[in-house]
């Protein structure tokens, strides 16, 4: 043992630390960066570690689960008319849209079918979803890339569709609406015309997001050619909704699959956009919110009379067998399959979430991308916690 | 167009054509390996393949069906929860018949033998269907080939699959947890993984049940007592 | 600086004191009414809200409000921080502002030091607010910080050459560096012949406005240059290790530059505290001068900060391609045309 002093060995305990410092902060090729989980880029609490190289990404790993909820294992003790409300928290923004695929297989074992006027208005409050859920996505991905202002229009103007589907079914964000055979109440009056306004008033915002952001310079220059996607990739990650149909494939559910719900009978059209990139992805949601005002539109001119719910057993007990819906959602393809063993709590339930297929391809699309692309490709993903965690 | 109104007489003849010819192209490829299927005209269409077939009956969906999308991949526990339902109140669960959710494994759609069964879905755009694949995984822990070169998005799908249900994927790169932290043990989709919740404080029956659009109070309440059986 | 009305002849170490106070009250009062106006009602306006309301009448006590908040909070460094440069970074940020407005006049006589190299000296002293970042950004131990802080490094960097030739225009259309010699320059001078309104640099030198304007907007790390601080990705830059009172300073160094930087640009290109078409007398002008030096910043203040909330923000390498190939190009080019045009008329 040598004789060095306590004092010695601090100072060189201490020498060694403060040069291994330095040589920490200065080797910046393949420096660690994390991003989340409390982040204002990320939209919650989703955590992703980027390897850099530089200003350059190496790696990107999005870590989730921050919010799992455990949606699958309590779908098992709960009964149907529990299980739609837990199942409006999945994707919050759009909550009515995922009790439907819910409700609609539930329907496809019980072989019951809900009345005409329902499915009106039950489509009507799916479109009011995506239209809600998809103006903050418009101005949101302004305010990712810096753009402070578009975002307060964007809560402005959503509030007024929110307010309908609160008047129309007492909840503004968790309406707990759908019911196995129907819907729980008819539209109060005047609501019709109060949504033929505000939907006129969401295709002036629509223009106006138009105008400042996708006719902006600095805007195109951040997003085109950022986080391309081609097709075939798409497809095989299983992504879902706009950034599908941005890719150039056309595949919509409301068009391509057979639904119980009135998209076939109404004027409509699906777009697309050849790019894959960020820009696609912006431009194709905001014609699909477009899109979704005429067919509201539509909808409340075309709304049939009649009751609002079929003739279902109080004590809802479903037959056993197991049934598969998917929809449109406004993030993407959601899809319940439900195993049923006749009883009145579902077998198993899987929920099928866009968003856990949207965000799957994170490590692959932005391998060498820059710091402030992994902000945009992220925002034009488009993505809600709770839809990638359940 | 819902699978209610549909019957066998009035059901346009292609789509039973289509999903049946499906399951025919499965078994010329696959042979013996499709151990079951089951159409359901005009909604979808199951196949049951055996654990050695699994990746190629992947393989021959996406090459020679055109089912190039990739949906979800999951798997089912089959076996009956030993906690009960977990729905009846205590007094309810004294008085009802007992033999509901008895020791019987009853696989679902397509059959089956083992405990955990995979599901996957895979769809064809540019043909506009799709078919669900089911193969029964056994052993300890149950193991099945991967589907990641087959289909890039199955990695987080399988990732979840194994933390929840314990199947183990061979050959997936980076098979750790998705959801749950590293430390976690168990797998929370087994039955006998208990739900704590329902452990901790007991269900005490469905005690309101909402008036059906029409009905008065006083009928609402009745029913809800005698809800549970 | 002698006080006309009084008429008094003060002594040196006097009127050094007066001067000094004056800075130093400038900056926050400059800042606290740049902060108020555009940055809480004007942003607020636009984006259809009301901005503060509660604190004082119409929210004006607003930012005294946050000013006490941020004097009384714990001083914390970071574990690993470098001390003394982490605590040294903001003031050399403040007193950079500080040096700028030694040589900016708001009347015939109301300069702090009417210096022969007057905007020369300006420019120059701005540039010493990227030591405070460097420092910041290096000294918070923190990968956010010094990512920030390289940014913000490269871009501050860039962009003062932009801000410099677009000066050399005026300079070389008034003949001197000298500002209070600009103002004059302005103010009797003519274009092609015509002086009634003198000869407001923004009308014969637009080009170089626009190229100081967006030199500016760099410069101060606001959008769509704000790379360094970009909220939703680096969470703060080189600032986010900065609590209480240094954050303030990094705050007021920043309003404040801004104040300093709109106050150049209307001395270099508005015509100062010359009022066009009157003949006042100097006496008056001293008086008056200083509340239309307000009124101009007050102008330029409004156009920095409408782009600020408007637009989204260049990504790092695309603000140095905008700066080295677009504006610097162009400053040269306005150099050679005003050159030409002066020799030519």
């Amino acid at each position: 043992m040598t004789a060095v002093t306590d004092r010695e060995q601090l100072a060189y305990i201490a020498a060694q630390a403060a040069d291994s410092r330095v040589n920490v902060e200065l080797d910046t090729g393949d420096m660690t960066l994390n991003i989340g989980p409390q982040h204002p880029a990320t939209h919650g609490t989703l955590r992703i570690v980027a390897k850099l190289d530089g200003e350059q990404v190496v790696s990107c790993d999005p870590i989730a689960g921050y919010m799992h909820r455990g949606y699958e294992k309590l779908t098992e003790v709960r009964t149907y008319p529990q299980v739609t409300a837990l199942v409006n928290r999945i994707d919050w923004l759009g909550s009515f849209a995922n009790e439907v695929p819910f409700i609609l297989a539930a329907e496809q074992l019980m072989e019951v079918e809900a009345p005409p006027r329902a499915q009106w208005i039950r489509t009507v409050l799916f479109e009011l979803a995506r239209i809600a859920n998809i103006s903050l996505f418009l101005g949101d991905m302004g305010a990712q890339l810096g753009a402070i202002t578009p975002v307060f229009f964007a809560f402005r103007d959503r509030e007024r569709v929110l307010n309908q589907i609160e008047s129309a079914t007492g909840g503004r964000f968790h309406p707990n609406f759908d019911r196995i055979g129907g819907i729980k109440d008819d539209l109060p009056q005047g609501w019709i015309d109060e949504t033929r306004s505000v939907m006129t008033k969401m295709r002036t915002f629509c223009d106006e997001m138009e105008d400042l952001l996708l006719g902006n310079e600095i805007f195109a220059a951040r997003t085109r050619g950022v986080g391309v996607i081609p097709g075939p990739v798409a497809q095989s990650y299983g992504l879902s909704g706009a950034n599908l149909r941005s890719s150039g494939v056309d595949w919509d559910l409301r068009r391509d699959a057979p639904s119980p719900l009135v998209w076939s009978e109404l004027d409509w059209k699906v777009w697309t956009h050849p790019d894959g990139d960020s820009f696609a992805r912006f431009w194709v949601r905001l014609q699909e919110v477009r899109e979704s005002t005429h067919m509201v539109d539509q909808m409340l001119d075309g709304l049939p009379a009649g009751p609002i719910m079929a003739k279902v057993p109080r004590i809802i007990k479903v037959p056993a067998g197991e049934a598969w819906v998917a929809t449109e959602n406004p993030l993407g393809e959601m899809g319940y399959y439900i195993v049923s063993k006749g009883d009145l709590v579902p077998y198993r339930v899987k929920i099928r979430s866009a968003s856990f297929n949207n965000i799957s391809i994170v490590p692959w699309v932005m391998k060498g991308v820059l710091v402030p692309d992994i902000v945009t490709i992220l925002a034009s993903l488009y993505f809600i916690l709770g839809d990638i965690d359940r | 167009m819902s699978s209610s109104e549909t019957d066998e007489a009035v059901e346009p003849v292609e789509a039973d054509e289509l999903r049946d010819g499906l399951v025919d192209a499965f078994r010329a490829e696959l042979g013996d390996a499709v151990v079951g299927s089951h159409v359901e005209p005009g909604v979808d269409v199951w196949i049951r393949v055996t654990a050695d077939a699994w990746r190629a009956a992947g393989e021959f969906a996406r090459d020679r069906l055109d089912c190039t999308y990739f949906d979800f991949l999951s798997a089912i526990d089959w076996m009956p929860s030993p906690f009960g339902r977990d729905m009846d109140a205590q007094e309810d669960e004294a008085s009802a018949d007992g033999d509901e959710g008895a020791a019987v494994m009853e696989q679902g759609v397509a059959g089956g033998e083992t405990r955990f069964q995979l599901l996957a879905r895979v769809h064809a755009p540019a043909k506009g269907y799709g078919l669900f694949l089911k193969c029964d995984v056994e052993g300890d822990p149950p193991t099945a080939d991967t589907w990641v070169p087959v289909f890039a998005g199955a990695n987080w799908h399988e990732r979840e699959t194994a933390e929840m249900f314990g199947i183990d994927f061979a050959g997936h790169p980076n098979l750790i947890k998705l959801y749950l932290p590293g430390a976690f043990e168990g797998h929370p989709l087994r039955k006998d993984f208990p739900l704590l919740s329902r452990r901790v404080k007991p269900w005490p029956g469905i005690v309101d049940v909402e008036q059906m659009p029409g009905e008065d109070e006083d009928e609402a309440a009745d029913a809800g007592e005698g809800a549970g059986s | 600086m002698i006080d006309p009305t009084l008429a008094v002849e003060l002594a040196y170490w006097q009127q050094t004191a007066i001067k000094t106070l004056a800075v130093m009250l400038v900056i926050p009062a400059g800042a606290l009414i740049l902060g108020y106006v555009f940055l809480m009602k004007m942003m607020a306006f636009m984006q259809s809200r009301l901005g503060p309301m509660e604190a004082g009448p119409g929210g004006m006590l607003q930012l005294v409000a946050d000013g006490a908040k941020f004097i009384q909070k714990e001083d914390i460094f970071p574990a690993r921080a470098d001390r003394w440069v982490f605590a040294l970074a903001p003031l050399v940020v403040l007193i950079s502002t500080f040096l700028i407005f030694i040589v900016i006049p708001v009347g015939p006589d109301l300069v702090v030091e009417s210096l022969d190299t007057g905007i020369f000296f300006a420019l120059a002293v701005s540039s010493l607010s990227v030591i405070g970042v460097l420092m910041a950004g290096w000294a918070s131990a923190n990968k956010y910080s010094l990512i920030g802080g390289l940014r913000a490094a490269g871009q501050l960097i860039a962009y003062e050459l932009p801000l410099v030739l677009a000066v050399v225009g005026v300079v070389i259309q008034a003949g001197t560096l000298n500002m209070q010699g600009i103002v004059a320059a302005q103010a009797e001078g003519e274009i092609f012949g015509l002086g009634a309104i003198g000869n407001p640099f923004i009308l014969t030198q637009l080009i170089g406005f626009f190229v100081f304007l967006v030199a500016v907007q760099a410069e101060l790390t606001q959008p769509p240059f704000d790379m360094p601080v970009a909220e939703s990705e680096i969470v703060g830059g080189y600032q986010v290790e900065y609590t209480g009172f240094r954050f303030l300073f990094f705050f007021m160094g920043e309003f404040g530059t801004a104040f300093a930087f709109a106050a150049i640009a209307a001395v270099l290109f508005l015509g100062g505290w010359w009022v066009p078409g009157f003949d006042i007398s100097d006496n008056a002008l001293n008086w008056i001068g200083p509340l239309v030096m307000l009124a101009k910043i007050m102008l330029v203040a409004f156009v920095i900060f409408w782009v600020r909330f408007s637009f989204p923000r260049f990504r790092e390498d695309q603000l140095q391609a905008f700066a080295w190939k677009f504006l610097i190009p162009l400053s040269l080019f306005n150099i050679l045309a005003t050159g030409i045009l002066k020799v030519v008329f």
